[in-house]
């Protein structure tokens, strides 16, 4: 079995010593491929269309085996969010106040991402005061290289 | 149509260790004691049992168990995935073998050493399935955040309060007060300790989670007529379900379109197709609660109230001893043990044969269900 996430091994003490690193599966690889791009894209199928996520070999639609990666706007609105608090693993119990958010995509709402709100791309994850969280706020997306040298995406409030 | 399942089998047998925060003997151990306690229950000798089913997260396995009790030639093994899902499925997967010949004598037990063990989330090289990529780097760490997540968006639709949850921890807590086996046994809650309570994923609290627990129970399923002859009264296996909705992803289900409907939908229409009886018909149910939003989510898919509408059935003592639906009348897994919801079944078999600490009145049917937000499962029992 292939490993999903493992921990970042250089530490950076402003921002994400141990965050954990995804680490993608044979499905997921292109959509950090195209992040590391700055680029944010979501699997489609290539004979009917349809979005869709998380990626995986098949279109539950028409069963199609043919996909292409979509490139999105970047926009999106907030569907949901949780602030964990400890027991956390270290690396995110030492940023408290620090949102995990779902994004649902403007453009194909039923695409929800799971991210983190900041104030700017390499900001740490607990740089958003918690009281600006909003189901509904519209973000947009930007990109962070972490420690370990993979970009994720990341979400900027549109009126900050 | 071919056989029915319907109350073709019944649960003859219930046993169980204590339950502690830390218990001094293997999960083995305690998965034989809680065993060969279940058989004593029933009055069938250990060589009798044919037929065993766990969770795929049990780490006892049918080969150790069988050799340890004295079980005979085993016909039927089978294990079910998803955790807390998995629970109720373990009953049926029995009931169906039996019903069918496959074997006379199942045994479906659960032993956790979660309260001595490790926590998951500690461990930064855990291998996870497929989400893991999409959820785990942003912080997305625990069962609770995924659930809270749930709950954020199902408090937003919905109007669902603090103050509704807080109805769930409470009657779970105060039925564990009145249950000597329960972890918070005379250890009662109030709504200031709720409302002041740490964080643990906002908007959950420390009494929005399950207790961490040590122990093992068991049950012994045989036939209904088998079942008549047992030492105890036969808790007869009405109806059974699975249920993993199209779409699904497990726990992290935030990506199908529409992620409040969980697997107690699916499973609810497949246990009521196979009842005589309607959600209106349940004297008391033990509904999975890992988490106590899990409640009002379980209520609306098992059809007790309209969508959106769980929470507020919470509301006026509902799920109180005397209330509409008397809930998880052990305590639960938030009060009396977590043990991936398997003492929701014994305790349901304990209400079915009059025997519960916190008994309802003549209760003679009683919904049990699996974890929701996972591929999941439900038993509908009746005496
Ligand atoms: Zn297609």
């Amino acid at each position: 079995m292939t490993p999903i996430v493992a921990p970042a091994t250089d530490n950076r003490p402003d921002n994400g010593a141990d965050l954990l690193l995804p680490v993608p599966d044979e499905d997921g690889a292109p959509f950090w491929e195209y992040a590391a791009r700055g680029e944010l894209r979501v699997q489609a199928c290539a004979d009917c269309d349809e979005l869709r996520f998380p990626p995986r070999p098949c279109c539950p639609h028409c069963q199609s085996f043919a996909a292409r990666w979509q490139r999105m706007s970047g926009r999106g609105r907030i569907w949901s969010y949780v602030l964990p608090h400890p027991p956390l693993l270290p690396a995110y119990a030492e940023q408290p106040g620090y949102n995990a958010i779902v994004v649902e995509l403007a453009e194909a709402p039923r695409i929800r991402l799971v991210g983190n709100l900041v104030t700017a791309a390499d900001a740490p994850l607990n740089s958003v005061d918690p009281a600006r969280l909003r189901i509904g706020a519209p973000v947009k997306a930007v990109f962070h290289t972490m420690p370990g040298g993979v970009t994720v995406p990341r979400w900027l409030l549109e009126r900050p | 149509m071919g056989a029915t399942l319907k109350d073709a089998t019944a649960i003859a047998g219930i046993g169980q260790t204590p339950f502690a925060r830390q218990l001094p003997e293997s999960e083995k151990t305690l998965a034989c004691r809680a065993i060969v306690a279940a058989l004593d229950d029933a009055g069938i000798a250990p060589s009798e049992v044919d037929a065993f089913a766990s969770y795929t997260m049990e780490e006892t396995d049918e080969v150790e168990i069988a050799k340890a009790i004295g079980a005979g030639d085993v016909t039927h093994f089978s294990k079910v995935g998803y955790g807390g899902g998995g629970s109720c499925a373990t009953v049926a997967h029995l009931a169906a073998a039996i019903a069918t010949g496959q074997a006379s004598v199942g045994v479906a037990w659960r032993s956790r050493k979660r309260g001595s063990g490790p926590r998951p989330w500690k461990n930064t090289r855990v291998q996870l399935p497929t989400p893991g990529q999409w959820t785990r780097p942003f912080g997305l760490l625990r069962p609770a955040d995924e659930i809270g997540m749930l709950a954020r968006r199902y408090m937003h639709e919905y109007g669902a309060t603090r103050d509704h949850l807080f109805n769930v921890a409470l009657a779970c807590r105060n039925r564990a007060n009145q249950n000597p086996a329960a972890i918070m046994y005379e250890r009662p809650l109030t709504r200031e300790m709720y409302m002041t309570a740490r964080w643990i994923s906002e908007p959950l609290c420390l009494f929005d989670n399950c207790l961490e627990t040590d122990g093992a129970l068991a049950c012994v399923v045989v036939a209904a007529e088998r079942a008549r002859d047992c030492r105890q009264r036969p808790v007869y296996v009405h109806s059974a379900a699975q249920g993993l909705p199209a779409q699904h992803h497990g726990m992290v289900n935030y990506w199908n379109d529409d992620p409040l409907t969980g697997p107690a939908w699916t499973a609810a229409r497949h246990l009521w197709k196979g009842a005589d009886l309607g959600p209106q018909d349940v004297d008391v149910a033990q509904i999975y609660d890992a988490f106590t939003p899990l409640i009002p989510l379980s209520l609306e898919g098992y059809g007790f109230c309209g969508r959106g509408e769980g929470a507020a059935f919470t509301e006026g003592g509902a799920l109180e001893i005397g209330g509409r639906l008397p809930l998880n009348t052990g305590g639960g897994g938030l009060s009396e043990a977590y043990v991936h919801g398997f003492n929701l079944i014994t305790e349901g078999v304990k209400q079915l044969r009059g025997t519960s600490t916190a008994q309802v009145p003549d209760a003679a049917t009683c919904l049990v269900t699996a974890g929701e937000g996972v591929p999941t499962s439900a038993l509908l029992l009746r005496s």
